[in-house]
């Protein structure tokens, strides 16, 4: 039952009730990122505020539960918080993912974000989990200019 | 229900991974043969055995192993000759997998080192492919309508999953050099009538070529039969090994043809500003070649010969009638391809409503150790017509049994539970 402990209960939760999805105004960048090896896409907007508070990251996009939950997630922990501080989820994150399962995340940085940490010991998937993680870094570099 | 004398529990055997434990102690449910097929213990017990006691390299060493070598090359040419009834071994040509035979004709075309009118390719002439192709039925046929300025078209597909020929006379014209469709689709299962495209191909002048590597280890296939002027397959999707496949040419066509990868053995004599060229087949196989994977691919077309390749046939047939049956009690299961078990093999593609095939797959995998392939299986061209970025596909083979079918069904069903 290795598999069932991928999808955790939380990440088939945001899968089926996805947070904040759908492109909004107003937005600072657009990027839409795709992984050519399954064909998920995603399209990410991100509104920053003058004092670097991001003010919102709406999405839209196709693919499985893992880049789709992993979207959802990612606008909750984005949403209302810094640049800097969301970023650093971005980080740690990443690290966690391409750990191959041998990172031990910090839970307090990635709050729901842990859910995913049973990801990493499947390679083939850890792209769709960092799908929308990448989409919304670049997006962040877009909108600084 | 299979053919009388198709033993398939005794044939299994022959497999000893399908007898394998997986981690977290699931057994085995190989369902991705279409992708590529396990290997007996005959194809491997051949090769190692070669290795072992009698390895050299072929054609140039005059030593007791060179011979040897030499020797259970060519003989494994005879083998596949004999395979798919071709009328000369000569016209059997070793490449490294079915993309490099499909390749090697694309080169031919548009070539000035060759020099043949049949091979003259410009603007204004015409490759005509089709929409259920492989992408190594396509990037080739494109980057030769690059290289040349010709034009790409291609035969559509019906809602059901069937090569739409409707169009065939206007399609297949005047000004078409090349027609190249698979004798198989590797997605839908779609097996193409042949001879009414071939018949108008003839009637123009165009040459036709046939991927034949889903219907190769899947059926008897006789190219003389076929009538085709090329035929293409691979090794290790007819229980022999990887890097290894296959290229039929008639005999006059390949010898019209420049040759593709220049190199060692393949030449007559060499000066430095030119060289004359070896006679086929050899001229196409430069370089010291896949050996003991040509020795491995003789013993699985032995092994595949001593079955009977009509009693596979009828296996499979039975099998895929079973899924064509069982599968559709899945709620929210769409087959993308033929539902009837006529002019289809054992490949089965499907999509279930609202879960994405990476999600099917790794459940299947993880829960079951049911292995599927999930993506667009290189036909992403085909996944675009049908409107879908991918699929789940089952491909069954010999040693493949009802029970796995009705794994797989406990399988989807489990699946929805989790995402439904």
């Amino acid at each position: 039952m290795i598999g069932e402990s991928m999808y955790q209960e939380l990440i088939l939760e945001h899968y089926k009730h996805p947070q904040g999805r759908g492109l909004r105004d107003p937005y600072d960048a657009e990027v839409h990122h795709v992984n050519p090896t399954c064909g998920d896409e995603v399209t990410l907007r991100v509104k920053v505020a003058d004092g670097g508070k991001v003010l919102d990251v709406s999405y839209d996009g196709q693919g499985c539960s893992i880049s789709q939950a992993a979207a959802s997630v990612l606008h909750e922990l984005a949403t209302g918080s810094t640049v800097e501080e969301s970023l650093s989820v971005v980080e740690e994150f990443t690290r966690l993912m391409q750990g191959r399962g041998q990172v031990e995340p910090d839970e307090d940085v990635l709050g729901d974000a842990v859910a995913f940490a049973g990801v990493a010991k499947f390679p083939a998937r850890v792209k769709c989990a960092l799908l929308a993680w990448m989409a919304y870094k670049d997006a962040l570099m877009r909108s600084q200019g | 229900m299979s053919a009388p004398g198709f033993d398939v529990e005794r044939i299994r055997k022959d497999f000893p991974v399908l007898g394998r434990e997986l981690p977290g102690g699931r057994s085995l449910v190989y369902l991705d043969s279409g992708n590529s097929s396990q290997k007996p213990t005959q194809v491997v017990e051949t090769m190692r055995d070669h290795l072992t006691w009698h390895y050299g390299n072929v054609g140039r060493a005059l030593h007791v192993l060179g011979s040897e070598s030499t020797e259970a090359y060519e003989a494994a040419r005879d083998k596949i000759a004999g395979f798919v009834k071709a009328p000369s071994r000569d016209e059997i040509v070793f490449t490294k997998n079915a993309s490099e035979a499909l390749n090697l004709v694309a080169y031919a075309f548009g070539n000035p080192v060759g020099e043949d009118e049949r091979f003259r390719m410009g603007p204004g002439d015409e490759i005509v492919i089709s929409e259920m192709e492989h992408h190594s039925n396509i990037v080739p046929w494109q980057l030769l309508a690059q290289r040349t300025g010709a034009t790409l078209r291609w035969f559509p597909v019906t809602d059901e999953g069937r090569l739409d020929i409707e169009g065939l006379d206007e399609l297949v014209n005047e000004r078409t050099k090349i027609v190249s469709i698979t004798h198989q689709s590797n997605v839908l299962g779609t097996v193409n009538s042949v001879s009414p495209i071939l018949a108008r191909a003839r009637e123009v002048g165009a040459l036709m070529m046939l991927d034949a590597s889903q219907s190769v280890p899947h059926q008897p296939v006789d190219v003389t039969e076929l009538g085709v002027d090329f035929v293409a397959f691979t090794g290790h999707k007819m229980v022999g090994p990887s890097g290894i496949g296959v290229l039929w040419g008639r005999r006059e066509l390949l010898d019209a043809m420049p040759p593709f990868l220049g190199g060692g053995e393949m030449i007559e004599a060499v000066w430095m500003d030119h060289s004359t060229y070896a006679p086929v087949p050899h001229k196409f196989e430069a370089g010291t070649p896949p050996i003991v994977e040509a020795i491995g691919l003789g013993a699985a077309a032995d092994y595949l010969t001593a079955i009977g390749m009509d009693q596979i046939k009828a296996h499979e047939k039975a099998l895929v009638a079973y899924a064509l049956e069982a599968l559709p009690e899945v709620p929210g299961l769409r087959i993308i391809g033929p539902r009837t078990p006529i002019a289809r093999g054992g490949t089965i593609s499907f999509t279930l409503e609202g879960i994405h095939p990476h999600d099917v797959g790794q459940i299947l995998d993880d829960v079951y150790g049911i292995a599927v392939r999930v993506g667009h299986h290189c036909a992403r061209p085909l996944h675009l017509r049908f409107g879908i970025p991918a699929t789940t596909r089952a491909s069954f083979y010999l040693y493949n049994t009802t029970a796995e079918i009705d794994a797989l069904v406990r399988g989807l069903h489990h699946v929805q539970k989790v995402f439904g």
